[in-house]
């Protein structure tokens, strides 16, 4: 559904992604995991629109997305949980969450994320800006899934969630994939997070793909000495 | 005791953030403090360093209250804060953040005529090794990695040599080997100051910390030992879950 082909992205004259290529199916989901600085940040960016590519394609569903502007992906069904939340500050949470839904025909929130995110629907009259850090990061990822996207990207969802919600966004995540079918593109420092939610790891290296893994058989060793190397 | 808490209270947008909340911290200790998403952790931080204003109790920093002070004026008693999402000088080198961050010399005559002596460059290195930057000071900010901002934003509070730190997710979006070294930089750094911790990574609090606290819901819940916190079951419930 997803393909890259040999994608590069540079910053200046630093190339941070080399040539990079891969396929994502209907319904699959991948762990993107490799240290910092080696470029999954970067990938996301450049598969969002977000930073412009230097060569290469990516097509979601057969259509040409490599030049299109952010909108026209959000558009075209991806959803974005960017690292550092980014939500705005001013609205409310729950017009936070509205603002998802403008890809959608049913502009009201889907029960199932306030089931998911209680929290969410206790402060659904207060400001984004007012939540804990931890709340604006359930905040993001309660606006990505709310477009109904045939691909979701989650740019190190947990980071700053209690851990009883980490467990219970991997659960949710898992159920709402086999629901709706949507694709996944996770990346991820927490291998156990990492593990329940993924059906394929890819560790990203100096920009380049070192190992590539289904969950079943995946070496958790190799991966933790590439994370720690 | 370097820090004590007492009755701290705070509300905003119609709701109680922190509520009643008394707490202890001693000399050289490295206190943890974890609890649910929306507990009060970042606001407690947000009124020891005077961010924001408590709507009643009191805040004593050695002699000090610090409830009456503005940021800078707590800053400057040795009060030294890390946010959640790095802040560091972008178009800065290493070296240049660090620098910045000398407390000395500070006033409009001394930044003029402000020249880098051995003692700042003895002083930058040092806090670089540390940080495990020793090889980037000549690197922008902006080109490092997420870990190594964090790292960066420790060394610039370092730089201040604060009696007491505050660092608030310090870990977030790094990798278990950046975790493991952050762990050694901070337990290598207590000596002479106390540091307060938040944290989600149980994991890395283990690894740090002497004490943990337990918010919920702006209060204390619990405090004790890791092995105490992890196994109490009200902990358990609102935080750890099964």
């Amino acid at each position: 559904m997803l393909t890259v082909e040999r994608l590069n992205v540079s910053y200046g004259e630093s190339r941070v992604i080399r040539d990079v290529s891969f396929s994502l199916g209907r319904g699959e989901s991948i762990a993107v995991m490799g240290r910092n600085g080696m470029g999954k940040t970067t990938l996301f960016k450049a598969l969002m629109g977000l930073l412009p590519v230097r060569s290469g394609r990516v097509r979601l569903d057969g259509v040409e997305l490599t030049n299109k502007k952010s909108y026209e992906r959000v558009a075209a069904g991806i959803a974005y949980a960017p690292q550092g939340r980014m939500i705005f500050p001013y609205l409310t949470v729950e017009e936070n969450i509205l603002v998802g839904l403008e890809t959608v025909t049913d502009k009201t929130v889907p029960r199932y994320i306030y089931d998911v995110f209680p929290v969410l629907w206790n402060m659904r009259a207060r400001r984004g800006g007012n939540l804990s850090g931890g709340q604006q990061q359930q905040l993001a990822i309660a606006r990505a899934l709310v477009t109904r996207p045939k691909l979701l990207l989650l740019d190190e969802p947990t980071e700053g969630i209690q851990p009883s919600i980490i467990k219970e966004i991997a659960r949710t995540l898992h159920a709402l994939r086999s629901e709706h079918g949507f694709a996944i593109l996770v990346s991820e420092q927490v291998l156990s997070f990492a593990m329940e939610v993924a059906d394929r790891f890819l560790i990203l290296d100096k920009g380049e793909f070192a190992y590539e893994s289904p969950k079943a058989g995946v070496d958790t060793s190799r991966i933790h000495a590439y994370l720690t190397v | 005791m370097i820090l004590s808490v007492e009755d701290l209270t705070v509300s905003f947008d119609g709701f109680t953030a922190v509520d009643g909340l008394d707490l202890a911290v001693e000399e050289d200790e490295l206190r943890c403090v974890i609890g649910p998403n929306g507990a009060g952790k970042t606001t407690l931080l947000d009124m020891i360093c005077g961010k924001t204003r408590p709507s009643r109790g009191s805040i004593k920093f050695k002699a000090h209250e610090l409830t009456e002070l503005i940021e800078y004026e707590v800053t400057r008693l040795g009060v030294g804060r890390k946010f959640q999402t790095p802040s560091t000088y972008e178009d800065l080198t290493v070296l240049e953040n660090l620098e910045i961050s000398y407390p000395k010399k500070r006033g409009v005559v001394g930044s003029l005529f402000f020249a880098r002596d051995a003692a700042l460059m003895d002083k930058i290195d040092d806090v670089a090794r540390r940080i495990y930057l020793g090889d980037h000071l000549g690197v922008k900010a902006g080109l490092l990695s997420h870990g190594q901002k964090q790292w960066l934003e420790i060394g610039m509070l370092l730089m201040q040599d604060p009696e007491l730190l505050l660092l608030d997710e310090p870990v977030a979006g790094m990798s278990p080997r950046e975790r493991e070294r952050t762990a050694e930089l901070l337990t290598g750094v207590t000596a002479g100051r106390s540091t307060i911790v938040i944290e989600h990574d149980m994991a890395f609090v283990r690894m740090i910390a002497h004490t943990v606290t337990v918010m919920h819901q702006g209060k204390v819940l619990a405090e004790g030992s890791m092995d105490e916190i992890q196994a109490d079951p009200r902990v358990i419930e609102v935080y750890l879950g099964e």
